[in-house]
């Protein structure tokens, strides 16, 4: 059923487009990483691009990017997950606790605290993988109660999880910071890895690259990867054609919980310790970068190089106003206009590119 | 309706379909059959039952009551999938495409060839797509093209090549060209024809008498849930059949307002 009936320029002109539009639809969100690296550049010559600025940024935006990962592929079911901030604050002071059984609260009975006390402090091997496993079942919960309680958006589902898990943290801390981790259990987020003497990495970009490979390739080269994109493209598509969506979705909140948890253990490495206050309105700088990064939250649409873009942009900014001493409140503001900006952009070409609704 | 004396089987049949919802009764004890390589097409008002007689058809509604049988044997659908494993495919009237993907993905959505048994060997799906595509006379820039960058008529091309790409033996589509530009019509109904040739049977609702009257083999009606009439496409006419979708046999009186619905 060809259409293809018009004129020469005009088929050249749209050839053009077809193959320029998926490009910038793809990639526009690195072109204004490019623009800010420029700018930063132009701003602090000498200590912008120099190794320890550039890891620094790596290590600052780390674990917002993992959230921001796990975020993403819940966005990309037209879904919201608000409570990745206070997931990534229970996995992290669980791990903290089962390192420190001394630091159980008082209100835990007696018989408990005797037989949590034979098994702890656990080892370093068990620890490690303490944030990510609390993270799934976080994840879990959030993805069984909003498809088998039929709550009418994800959003209400993770609005009361985000009280929930984090006063569930609170509770199991007694609401004080418990520090001292032991090193192996730090090696993700505060070690670096010596390339040359001279230069070394920030484990956590590390992670980071490999955490964002794996996902790309779940997300673009697996079944379930695709059928994620296909319940935010149409449900109904997805359902008909035999995809289990509920179940799928689980799988999603699940994931993101898995992530949000790696993201406590990063952060738990970085500064030493679990604390009440960790990714207290994280949660919104995670959306932050996913938006940034050019996904919709209609869903459907958006990939893993974005996000990390998104995130990118958010801490190259950061770093460039820390640099320059500007105040933090004017970043929370210069945040904000972004986003307006580079969605208001998205409408912009949404509009002048192919007359395509929505 | 007396397969069992009839040589041939027919390719999809119900019998005696019912379907509640709640205190709302949808269907009642209606009866359907369509043979191998016959367009049956079916008519009826808004919420005469067409829509839900098709869900049950295709596995996305169970009936109430009743019996399925695929070539003869019965058959008990938990879902779409299944229907599909029988050769039971439906083509939704709002067309079940994820816009966002590759006009290949739509087509093996829920059936992708992988690789290694883990990941999808996108290569192999999109020359399957491709090959399908030509097969069906269906032409398109590139099977790579997201869907929500087709018109509509391709995207009805698409839906039906959908449908087809795993030796479909009854396809069901439900209002195919309400939503197309006029041109883009024929297209379809030609396509329906070339399904018809390769053997594989159609139930095609449409309220739209050119249609049927292009496509089809036989035509039955439902009225309020229930079977209201049927025949061959030889000894109706328009007008009749227009009188049966208002629930009425005497063909001659309904014939002034017969113009209004098309």
């Amino acid at each position: 059923m060809a259409t293809s009936s018009s004129s020469t320029l005009t088929a050249r002109e749209q050839s053009l487009r077809v193959r320029l539009m998926p490009f910038i639809d793809r990639y526009g969100v690195l072109l204004v990483v490019l623009g800010m690296i420029l700018i930063g550049y132009a701003l602090e010559p000498k200590v912008f691009l120099s190794f320890l600025n550039v890891s620094n940024i790596m290590n600052q935006i780390a674990f917002n990017a993992l959230l921001a990962l796990g975020v993403f592929v819940v966005i990309i079911t037209a879904g919201i997950d608000l409570s990745v901030g206070s997931i990534l604050v229970l996995s992290m002071m669980s791990m903290a606790l089962m390192a420190h059984p001394e630091k159980i609260p008082a209100w835990v009975p007696d018989n408990v605290r005797m037989a949590l006390s034979s098994v702890l402090p656990a080892p370093w091997y068990v620890l490690i993988f303490v944030p990510p496993i609390i993270g799934v079942l976080c994840g879990m919960i959030n993805g069984w109660g909003l498809t088998k309680l039929r709550l009418p958006h994800p959003f209400i589902m993770t609005l009361g999880t985000l009280n929930i898990f984090r006063g569930v943290s609170n509770l199991i801390s007694g609401g004080v910071p418990i520090s001292d981790l032991p090193d192996q259990v730090r090696w993700a987020g505060y070690e670096k890895i010596a390339i040359t003497p001279d230069i070394d990495i920030p484990a956590s970009m590390l992670v980071l690259i490999v955490t964002f490979g794996l996902m790309s390739l779940f997300l673009n080269h697996t079944r379930i990867g695709r059928h994620i994109y296909a319940i935010g493209g149409n449900p109904q598509a997805a359902k008909v054609s035999g995809i289990n969506v509920d179940r799928t979705l689980v799988v999603v909140y699940a994931l993101c919980g898995l992530l949000a948890g790696m993201a406590g253990l990063l952060l738990a490495g970085r500064t030493n310790s679990g604390f009440p206050n960790a990714g207290l309105g994280q949660e919104l700088d995670a959306i932050s970068a996913v938006i940034i990064g050019g996904a919709s939250f209609f869903g459907g649409r958006g990939n893993v190089l974005g996000v990390f873009a998104g995130a990118l942009v958010i801490g190259i900014m950061r770093n460039l106003l820390n640099l320059r001493d500007v105040p933090v409140f004017w970043q929370q503001i210069l945040i904000g206009v972004i986003i307006i900006l580079v969605v208001y952009f998205d409408v912009l070409r949404r509009k002048a590119g192919s007359g395509r609704e929505s | 309706m007396n397969q069992t004396n009839s040589t041939v089987i027919a390719a999809l049949e119900a019998r005696g379909i019912s379907k509640y919802f709640g205190a709302v009764t949808a269907l009642e004890d209606v009866n359907l059959h369509v043979m191998p390589g016959e367009v049956l097409g079916v008519v009826g008002d808004n919420g005469a039952g067409k829509s839900t007689l098709m869900k049950v058809l295709s596995g996305l509604h169970s009936a109430s009551k009743g019996q399925l049988f695929v070539g003869g044997q019965e058959v008990h659908f938990s879902g779409p999938r299944a229907a599909r494993d029988r050769g039971i495919e439906m083509v939704y009237q709002d067309l079940a495409l994820a816009g966002n993907l590759r006009i290949d993905e739509n087509i093996f959505l829920g059936r992708e060839q992988l690789r290694g048994g883990i990941f999808i060997n996108h290569n192999a799906n999109m020359r399957k797509a491709q090959e399908h595509l030509d097969k069906l006379k269906i032409h398109v820039k590139s099977v790579s093209q997201r869907v929500e960058e087709l018109s509509g008529g391709q995207r009805q091309a698409v839906a039906i090549a959908r449908a087809t790409a795993f030796d479909a033996k009854v396809v069901i589509m439900d209002e195919p060209t309400a939503a197309l530009a006029i041109k883009e019509v024929r297209k379809v109904l030609d396509l329906i024809k070339d399904l018809k040739n390769h053997g594989v049977s159609v139930i095609l609702i449409s309220h739209r008498m050119d249609d049927i009257f292009y496509v089809c083999d036989r035509v039955m009606a439902l009225f309020r849930g229930r079977n209201f009439a049927e025949a061959p496409l030889t000894q109706t006419d328009r007008n009749e059949v227009i009188g049966w979708i208002m629930g009425n046999k005497n063909q001659t009186s309904e014939t002034s307002k017969s113009h209004d619905l098309n």
